[in-house]
């Protein structure tokens, strides 16, 4: 298999597509975690009513982001916390490494966190012999595969149940079993371990809250707590747009986080951590250290349209949802943000140059809007990055990393399609043409597979009636027979 | 009442007997139909492909087109250009002249169906057909104009017809405008998954409000060798059998 890159996500959508054990693992997507979703989402009485409180809530932090990280910083800083600010990934990881050498640590534990896969964090501790342990049993699996994680939630998806009792044969050396129970029990006792012997625990945070410094990690379980509480040093990395006003406000998105992300009503576990402990004789870490990292959030801070993008709560309710991630899965968008968010996000986070392909990578039917939490609109996103794509100007998405590569053709196209629609009589004569010269490709009424020189002049006919037969033009368009009927 | 009608480049080009189907169930419904020869597009392909002032130029004609002819509304038998015509102004952001005149304009643009239940206040337009059909959600008329009811309202009211409810109808036939040629495979993969559904149901005719998506459903079954037709609602509407 190539290197699967956001650059060449037709090729990896292809291999997808042509590989029947990932399929299989796709196949219950969508009426598990869908159909576990909605049954969830039924035990609330507003649904709707809480997704425009939690969608408010966001608009207000981001319309005031300076003054709610202001707060949220200073109310952290009060109870023990360190915080430290990076600009982008690579200082984010440099932090944490520089943290992690200073206390002369070696022994590592990490609980899921999207915030330190989006940088590329284990790569860059791994490169100076500093490997965490990662403890959530999916992100474990992944780690022990040496692969990515394929969703934003459950992260080993991709992975049948007999992949994973092979793995475990092979590096963790028990019985091959599909007992669960054995797995997991295995994974525990390792895992263990590793909590025990950790020196600094990572994690991610769901959210910061502004008014009290706390911040909340959601999970299932119980090893991110072990993780924030058993190492004597805790390093949380935070995009800078997790942050909420209000403790009231977690009321909100505790209702519908865990209900859109795993049909849950709520997660096994919720740690709020508000700084560090205060008595010797207090249970969890001496220091903890917050990593508020930007990493182009402020750029999609800066337009109206992309803001939203960073109303996301992580949930992973579009990827469930979307008719395209359900049939070419995670790995397919090169990216840690797969599905419709990453088709969003991944071109803001690395540049549209890279990510080009990705805002086309969707049919736009907005089954991710009808899900989204947080009712981000998912379709007008991807139509923004879209035009950014073919104009090449842009708020800074298209201008970063370089120009995306110019469409000639697909221009020429739609330039001349602007003209001719533009002009009764050429869109008149057009069909007339066309209507003559569709003889040669019609056979029973209907234009099958067409091949040789005609598939090589008209490539979207060919792709289309390579699986699909197109129709004919009718022998008279609809506004000939009305003005027939006129005259009549 | 006067109603303009907005022909989709694919209805007016394919299945020319969409528009003559709702032309008569309009009448039908007591509603005098006109029809501007100049129009031709609501720009919706360059505008999903991201090609903003092409797009832009086709709204400008469209929009200019059917402010003419004292029509009280503008009505098409399609979903996604009718959601086109309530985007419109988001192609007029800078320009708030244009954009009000977007805005007008989409306040009395109707999707057929929708038109039919909600504006005329018909669910009995008349019609027979005999034998089972579905009805496949295309995803603009659900998603962007919010019609789910109203189009299974209509299909009851046709005598003779057994409705039965498609599994999975809400979700995408896998057409996506360019998308279904930039990503064929992908666009196919998800079609297989409606026609599954479709032959599953048993019937003889499949229904849906938009031409895509029954051109990419229809263009797999016939390569099928299938015997389910696919039908407009205002085919189905108009049938007298």
């Amino acid at each position: 298999m190539h290197q699967q890159t956001s650059e060449t996500f037709d090729r990896n959508a292809r291999e997808a597509l042509a590989d029947v054990q990932l399929r299989g693992a796709l196949r219950n997507l969508a009426t598990t975690f869908g159909g576990r979703r909605k049954e969830a989402i039924a035990t609330v009485e507003d649904w709707e009513g809480l997704r425009d409180r939690a969608r408010a809530a966001k608009d207000e932090t981001l319309a005031h982001l300076d003054k709610y990280l202001e707060q949220f910083v200073g109310n952290a800083e009060k109870a023990g916390a360190q915080i430290h600010w990076a600009r982008d990934g690579a200082e984010a990881c440099r932090i944490v490494l520089d943290l992690i050498r200073a206390r002369g640590a070696s022994r590592l534990v990490k609980s899921k966190s999207m915030a330190t896969e989006e940088i590329h964090l284990n790569a860059a501790l791994e490169a100076e012999g500093l490997a965490p342990v990662e403890t959530d049993l999916g992100e474990w699996i992944i780690q022990l595969a040496h692969e990515t994680p394929s969703h934003i939630v459950v992260p080993a998806i991709h992975k049948s149940k007999r992949q994973i009792a092979e793995l475990f044969a092979e590096k963790v050396g028990i019985e091959p079993t599909d007992d669960v129970a054995v797995l997991t029990g295995a994974a525990r006792r390792i895992l263990r371990r590793s909590f025990a012997e950790a020196e600094v625990g990572i994690s991610g945070v769901n959210f910061g809250v502004a008014e009290t410094g706390t911040i909340l990690i959601l999970e299932n379980e119980g090893n991110a707590r072990l993780t924030t509480s058993l190492p004597r040093t805790h390093i949380a990395v935070m995009g800078i747009e997790k942050v909420i006003p209000k403790f009231t406000d977690l009321d909100v998105f505790l209702k519908l986080l865990p209900r859109s992300g795993t049909g849950q009503r709520l997660t096994a576990y919720q740690s709020l951590i508000t700084g560090t402990k205060r008595r010797p004789e207090d249970e969890g870490p001496e220091e903890l250290h917050l990593v508020l990292m930007d990493n182009g959030r402020s750029r999609m801070l800066s337009h109206p349209v992309t803001r939203q993008s960073l109303a996301c709560i992580r949930c992973g309710a579009c990827l469930n949802a979307c008719p395209v991630y359900q049939q070419v899965g995670g790995h397919a968008y090169g990216s840690v943000y797969p599905g419709p968010i990453g088709a969003v996000i991944t071109p803001q986070l690395s540049g549209l140059k890279q990510s080009a392909q990705l805002p086309y990578a969707s049919s736009l039917c907005g089954a991710c809007r009808e899900v989204c939490p947080v009712k981000i609109d998912i379709p007008e996103l991807l139509l923004h990055l879209r035009a950014e794509v073919t104009e090449g100007t842009a708020a800074g998405t298209a201008a970063q990393h370089g120009p995306v590569k110019s469409r000639p053709l697909e221009r020429l196209a739609f330039g001349l399609y602007a003209r001719a629609w533009s002009s009764p009589t050429l869109y008149l004569w057009g069909a007339r043409v066309a209507r003559l010269l569709q003889g040669a490709v019609v056979r029973k009424g209907r234009i099958g597979k067409v091949g040789g020189l005609l598939a090589k002049l008209a490539p979207p006919l060919a792709a289309w009636t390579e699986w699909r037969d197109a129709p004919p033009l009718a022998p008279r368009t609809f506004r000939e027979q009305w003005r027939e009927e006129q005259k009549r | 009442m006067r109603v303009s009608l907005f022909i989709t480049c694919l209805i007016d080009q394919l299945w020319p007997s969409v528009g003559s189907s709702a032309v008569e169930v309009l009448r039908r419904a007591g509603c005098e139909v006109v029809f501007d020869e100049r129009q031709t597009c609501c720009g919706q392909p360059a505008f999903n492909t991201g090609y903003r002032a092409e797009a832009r130029r086709l709204a400008r004609r469209f929009i200019e087109i059917f402010e003419e002819g004292g029509a009280d509304y503008v009505v098409s038998p399609s979903g996604s250009c009718t959601a086109m015509a309530h985007h419109f102004h988001e192609l007029f952001a800078d320009d708030e002249a244009w954009r009000r005149r977007a805005e007008a304009l989409a306040a009395r643009t109707y999707e057929f169906g929708g038109f039919l239940v909600n504006v005329l206040k018909v669910e009995d337009v008349g019609a027979s057909f005999k034998g089972r059909v579905t009805w496949h959600d295309a995803c603009h008329g659900l998603r962007d104009l919010g019609l789910r009811e109203e189009p299974r309202r209509l299909i009851r009211g046709v005598r003779g017809a057994e409705f039965v409810e498609l599994a999975n109808a809400d979700s995408c036939c896998g057409f996506g405008g360019t998308f279904s040629v930039k990503y064929p495979e992908i666009s196919v993969a998800i079609l297989d998954n409606k026609i599954d559904a479709i032959e599953k149901a048993g019937v003889r005719a499949v229904v849906s409000g938009d031409a895509s998506c029954l051109m990419q459903i229809g263009g797999r079954l016939t390569r099928n060798n299938s015997s389910v037709k696919t039908m407009h609602l205002a085919e189905l509407l108009a049938s007298r059998e």
